[in-house]
């Protein structure tokens, strides 16, 4: 069995373009979402309310052939592939030179695919799509783009997995590496932010309608949540052998311990307590630790009525009998969903690098069950050396990743 | 449409969509030797001349069109039959 560790990490969110800049607003506690007035005129949203990032710029960066393959999200992780490169000190000649991988989570490729259909409704003729269309529209479009732009030459697919996407990808990645399949795996998450890919979700009433305070829309565990806030971006880690790394003289940011999963064969939309449970439980007994070394849990909660409290009942069964610190950092990026188990790990490595644990924003009251937890109201400057993960989606499905600050 | 407005036009794409440089555009050049246009950039190719000439391209009138000289004589045919 390997060690597993990561040596890179990059993201581009609502709460920064890089790890600098999200490393101060998680520490300052700084709300990603806005009112897009956009989503009232033409097409009538029930919420209005969304995570805001800025387009990238890649043109003179990239060029057009590999450019007009990405969809936005696309861009999004490409920008922070390039960042977790640079850290974890590789490039394209070493890829091209050995094997390693990539494993993507991402679920959706909606904006593309109605522009396609736009096109051919008004043209009555394929051939007038252009050629990117089809490379965007794949779900696979950000693994199927980024190992060609990169020239990777090892394991190369996507992982959808609804809202725990990215935390699977990660999951996977160690699997493969610790099992000796492969000695790098780029991992990540990638989200679309554009109105009409959350259109059918925003139609179910998922999505908080606090639209009058746009940063105090997501208050995960919160006794007056009332729904999410879409929101995207993307991140990226590079999970590799501790062997590799050493080998490579990278810096060892930290070391994945395990990686838990669960189906909850129960309902498609309402999570529950026993999946969730299991997966944490798995992860725990995995990564051969007592839960009470646990410092910090980054929560799944999206600020969702029925999920938060679920995700309460949940931890404080596990470690309601030494209450580590919780956050949802959703709180302040939104539901960064497809991406969101990856930027989630980002963020924690982030705080732990930094010596914090940021604050699950808009905790203003609890509920019964958010009350039974240790929640970081406000930033916490606390040493981190283990973390757990959760990520949950649609269809029952759980991820809980734990990782360890890297000591020799 | 004159001659040289359509040479205009479809250099003009060349080099803001394909990012070729202007002094490579003579009509010798080779679409695929010497200005790297692949069979999915002609795709696109099709896409700015419906929408600049306003016309329809089909597969088989392309396949001649081997250097740019022979593509401005293509579109200036097609847009002189259409007028």
């Amino acid at each position: 069995m390997n060690r597993v560790v990561i040596t890179g990490m990059g993201i581009y969110s609502v709460l920064g373009k890089n790890i600098d800049e999200v490393r101060n607003s998680l520490y300052e506690g700084k709300s990603g979402i806005v009112y897009d007035p956009e989503r009232k005129k033409d097409i009538i949203f029930r919420s209005a309310l969304t995570g805001a990032i800025e387009k990238p710029v890649l043109k003179g960066i990239l060029d057009r052939r590999s450019r007009i393959g990405l969809p936005e999200q696309g861009e999004y992780a490409y920008l922070s592939t390039i960042e977790a490169m640079k850290l974890a000190k590789l490039d394209q000649e070493y890829f091209e030179k050995n094997d390693a991988g990539i494993l993507f989570g991402n679920d959706s490729s909606s904006l593309p695919v109605i522009q396609a259909i736009d096109l051919m409704r008004e043209k009555k003729d394929t051939t007038l799509i252009g050629s990117g269309s089809i490379f965007q529209s794949m779900n696979s479009t950000v693994s199927m783009n980024l190992s060609v732009i990169f020239k990777l030459r090892g394991i190369n697919f996507t992982i959808s997995g609804a809202c725990a996407s990215g935390s699977h990808s990660i999951g996977l990645g160690f699997f493969l590496i610790k099992h000796g399949y492969q000695e790098m795996v780029v991992c990540g998450g990638a989200q679309e932010l554009n109105p009409y890919s959350v259109g059918s979700f925003d139609g179910i009433s998922a999505f908080s309608v606090r639209e009058n305070e746009p940063t105090k829309a997501s208050r995960p565990f919160d006794r007056d949540r009332d729904g999410l806030v879409p929101s995207g971006g993307a991140a990226t880690v590079i999970l590799e052998s501790y062997e590799s790394a050493k080998r490579r003289g990278a810096n060892i940011i930290a070391e994945v311990l395990s990686y838990g999963f669960s189906s909850n064969g129960d309902h498609i939309s309402v999570p529950n307590v026993e999946g969730p449970v299991k997966a944490m439980g798995m992860s725990v007994k995995q990564a051969g630790i007592d839960s009470r070394e646990l410092d910090y849990i980054n929560a799944h909660a999206t600020s969702t009525p029925v999920g938060d409290m679920n995700e309460a009942k949940a931890l404080d069964q596990l470690f309601g009998h030494f209450k580590p610190h919780v956050s949802s950092t959703k709180s302040m990026t939104g539901h960064e969903m497809w991406m969101a188990g990856a930027s989630e790990v980002v963020y924690s490595l982030i705080m732990m690098q930094n010596d914090f644990v940021a604050p699950n924003i808009n905790f203003e009251n609890p509920d019964e069950f958010s009350a039974k937890l240790n929640i970081a109201q406000k930033t916490v400057n606390k040493k981190i050396n283990i973390f757990l993960s959760n990520s949950f989606g649609f269809g029952g499905t759980n991820s809980a990743l734990i990782i360890k600050k890297f000591i020799e | 449409m004159e001659k040289q407005e359509i040479i205009k036009t479809i250099n003009t794409f060349l080099i803001e969509e394909f990012e070729l440089d202007e002094s490579k555009l003579t009509p010798e050049a080779n679409l695929r030797d010497d200005l790297e246009i692949e069979s999915l950039d002609f795709v696109d190719i099709v896409v700015v001349i419906e929408k600049e000439f306003g016309f329809k391209v089909k597969g088989e009138e392309m396949v001649n069109v081997r250097n740019l000289g022979d593509l401005y004589n293509y579109i200036i045919e097609k847009v002189n039959q259409k007028e």
